[in-house]
C-alpha cells in the first residue's frame, strides 16, 4: 500500500532541514511531486522547500511527474554553483 | 599518463595537480594542449572572502562529470578530456577545478574546455559556501539544471492530485 523513499538534502536545503537525509513513506503510485506536497505539509521548517525544486530520482535529474518506486533515492538540488 | 583511460573525469577532496591533470591529455597528432583552472578568489561582489567549502552530490557528480566530459570529447573529435573537481575547504588560490583538453587544432581545444566549465555550471551537482573575512558565510547563489524543477508536460495534470498521505 505504501513505499519508502529516502529523501536527501543538501547544501542550503541540508542546512534547512537540520539532516543530510530521512526516509518518508508516500502512498503507492506517488510522484516525485506528491513527495515534495508531504514534506512541505509537515510544516517548518520543511514549508520553506521550493514547491517545485530541482531534484535528481536516483542520480538522474527528473521532473516533478517523475513516479516513485520503493526506495528510490530523491534528492532535493539546490541551485547548482560548481567551478 | 595520456596512455590512461580517457575522457578522464573525477570528483574528490584530494588537493589538485594541475600539471598531472594535463599530462592526462596530449598527443603526437594534437598541435593544441590547453589547461583551464578554476581558482578559489580573495573576494566576491567587493566583499572580502578567506576560503570556500565545496560540497558535492558525489555520488551523482562522478556521473555527470562523466558525462560532460564524453560530450566534450565527442565535440573535440578526440578523446583527450580530462577534468578534475575538487570538494571540501579550499583557501584562497587553491584550484577548485581543472580542466585539460588536447586536439590538433587550437579552436577545437579551447570550444571543448569552454564546454566543459560552463555544463559544470550548469549542472555539477556541487555546492559552494563562502567564508567571509568578518566571519560570516553564505552559499554561492547558483543555477537551476535543466530537465528538473518542473513537470514534465508544462500545463498539464499533475500525475497524482491525490496528497499523499502520511509520515515516516
Amino acid at each position: 500500500m505504501s513505499i519508502s523513499v529516502n529523501a536527501l538534502f543538501f547544501a542550503a536545503y541540508r542546512d534547512l532541514v537540520g539532516s543530510g537525509s530521512l526516509a518518508v513513506e508516500l502512498d503507492e503510485g506517488a510522484t516525485v511531486a506528491d513527495l515534495v506536497r508531504t514534506l512541505r505539509g509537515r510544516g517548518a521548517p520543511f514549508d520553506a522547500l521550493p514547491e517545485e525544486p530541482a531534484v535528481a530520482v536516483n542520480r538522474t535529474y527528473a521532473f516533478l511527474d517523475e513516479p516513485l518506486g520503493a526506495d528510490d533515492e530523491v534528492a532535493f538540488i539546490p541551485p547548482v554553483a560548481g567551478g | 599518463m595520456s596512455a590512461a583511460r580517457l575522457p578522464y573525469s573525477a570528483v574528490g577532496e584530494d588537493p589538485i595537480d594541475p600539471a598531472a591533470v594535463l599530462a592526462r591529455v596530449g598527443h603526437d597528432a594534437d598541435g593544441a594542449a590547453i589547461l583551464f583552472l578554476g581558482v578559489v578568489r580573495d573576494h566576491a561582489d567587493g566583499r572580502p572572502v578567506d576560503g570556500m567549502r565545496y560540497d558535492a552530490y558525489r555520488e551523482m557528480a562522478e556521473g555527470v562529470l562523466g558525462e560532460i566530459a564524453r560530450e566534450a570529447a565527442a565535440r573535440l573529435g578526440t578523446d583527450r578530456v580530462a577534468v578534475v573537481h575538487r570538494t571540501g575547504e579550499l583557501a584562497v588560490g587553491e584550484v577548485s577545478v581543472a580542466i585539460a583538453v588536447s586536439s590538433p587544432h587550437r579552436a577545437e581545444a579551447f570550444d571543448a574546455s569552454r564546454y566543459v566549465i560552463e555544463e559544470i555550471k550548469k549542472r555539477l551537482p556541487v555546492w559552494k559556501k563562502e567564508h567571509y573575512a568578518d566571519g560570516q558565510a553564505a552559499w554561492v547563489e547558483g543555477e537551476v539544471p535543466p530537465g528538473t524543477a518542473r513537470t514534465r508536460r508544462a500545463g498539464g495534470p499533475r500525475a497524482s492530485e491525490a496528497d499523499a498521505g502520511v509520515t515516516t
